[in-house]
Parts: C-alpha cells; structure tokens; sequence
C-alpha cells in the first residue's frame, strides 16, 4: 500500500473576503477526507481563520435570527477539518504566523492552532509532499 | 442626495457571508431611507441570471444551511425601488447576454455610463 502524501498550504487571506479562503478549505476537505496530513502554515490574515472568539449573529436584511441564519465561522472549518483529518488517519498541522497574530490582536485560537514563525513555513514544506501557496490579491 | 453603487468584483467571500457584502450595504443603507441605485458591471454582471445554486458546502460535519441567494438579494433591492443596472458589453463578452435574467434590471452601454453617473450626486465604486 502506497504512503499517503503530505500536503502543505500557505494561505494569507483573512475570512469573509475572497472567496480563496473558501477555496483553501475545501482542498483541505478533500485532503482529510483521503486521510493525508495537512501542514498549515496561515500568514498575515489568515491568522484570523482560526480566531477563537469569532461570534455568529442573526442578519436583519435577510430577516434571520442567530439560529436561522447558521452564520459560517471558519473557527468551526478549522474544528471540523481537524476532526475529519483523525478520523480518517489523517493529521492537520496548524501553524499561525506569532508575529501576524500579535499585531492583529489574534491571542486566542481554537484548541489544535500553534503559533510559529515563516521558519516553521519553511519546515512544513520541506516535509511535505508538495507545497500550495495562496497569496492574496 | 442620491448614489450609484458600482459593483465589479463578483463573488466575493459570498459563500462565507451568505451574500454579497456590497449588495447587503445597499439592503442596509437602503432600509435606513438612503436614496440608492447599483451598476454591476465586469464579472458581477453573473449576478442578475437565474439558476445560481450556491447549496453544498460542507466541511465535516458541517453543512451550509443558509447559501447565498444573489439574485433573490437583486430582486429583493429591486422591489425597494433600487434601480439596478448591467453593463451590456460586459454581458456579451462572456457570452450570457442573452441567457434567463432577473426581471426589471436595465441593460445600459458602456457608453451611457458616464450619464448614469452624473444622475449621481454621488458614485461609489466598491
């Protein structure tokens, strides 16, 4: 039997701005669900994907309340995507950019994120299989 | 004071926030008495045909109840009295000028932009 690959992704773009982040997860889906590791490395506002105190809300222009509306969260994508990767003998590796997450504010992430620094990029690529880059235009 | 509201970059971060962010700001403003039109033009011209289907997404065992619903948001502006334009030429170079629309837009020339823009006292290109 074949080893799994590794993948590594680089992603710089926060949530709820480009559809690139929703891009990046659902490669990340398909990847957990086949049982690879994934390495994460997220720089500048991608720090914010893995934000823990992220708040759904209800939304008045489509006349929802908080529970009808169901509002995305990434935080959720993140603790999702993890949680498939084990069930499925995968891993995610999720690396934050410390520097990114300190001048933004971002001091709490949800469990599984660790902080690092473009070095850790650098390693994660190095042991994986290939390496996608999604800068941010 | 009346101003047009120009969209040109389409789909983007819909599927995270339910909507287009600008057509929202327009739902908004437009709730709160503001006096608005909008202009899509470039590859947001996609927003006003039928048969958009953004259900599906899924991560894990989370699904997507509530997708976007883009030219059910339009037609909402429309019936707010927010007139709402399409750049023609830019319907036609990607071949849907003539596929199934949403009713009571306005199909205007890339020439008649600079006219629409003075009925403005204020033009907003997001």
């Amino acid at each position: 039997m074949s080893k799994k690959p590794t993948l590594a992704f680089a992603i710089m773009d926060p949530p709820f701005e480009s559809a690139r982040s929703t891009t990046f997860f659902r490669l990340i889906e398909i990847a957990a669900r086949r049982g690879y590791r994934v390495n994460v490395f997220a720089y500048e506002g991608g720090v914010h994907l893995s934000f823990a105190r992220q708040k759904p809300h209800g939304n008045g222009v489509h006349g929802t309340d908080q529970a009808e509306e169901n509002h995305p969260l990434p935080k959720h994508w993140v603790e999702n995507l993890m949680q498939l990767a084990r069930e499925n003998a995968g891993e995610i590796t999720w690396v934050n950019c410390g520097l990114c997450a300190d001048e933004r504010g971002i001091d709490e992430t949800v469990p599984g994120v660790t902080r690092g620094s473009p070095a850790d990029f650098w390693k994660l690529a190095a042991k994986s299989d290939n390496a996608l880059v999604i800068g941010t235009r | 004071m009346k101003a047009l509201q120009i969209i040109e970059c389409a789909y983007r971060g819909t599927l995270e926030e339910q909507d287009d962010t600008i057509i929202w700001l327009t739902h908004s403003m437009r709730d709160a008495g503001a006096d608005l039109s909008l202009m899509l033009c470039g590859a947001a011209v996609n927003y006003v045909l039928h048969g958009q289907d953004a259900t599906g997404l899924q991560f894990g065992k989370w699904d997507q109840t509530r997708p976007p619903d883009i030219e059910g948001e339009l037609a909402r502006l429309r019936d707010k009295q927010v007139e709402i334009y399409v750049v023609r030429e830019d319907m036609e170079r990607r071949g849907i000028a003539h596929q199934s629309r949403l009713e009571g837009v306005h199909l205007i020339e890339r020439a008649g932009i600079p006219a629409l823009m003075e009925a403005h006292d204020r033009v907003w290109f997001w």
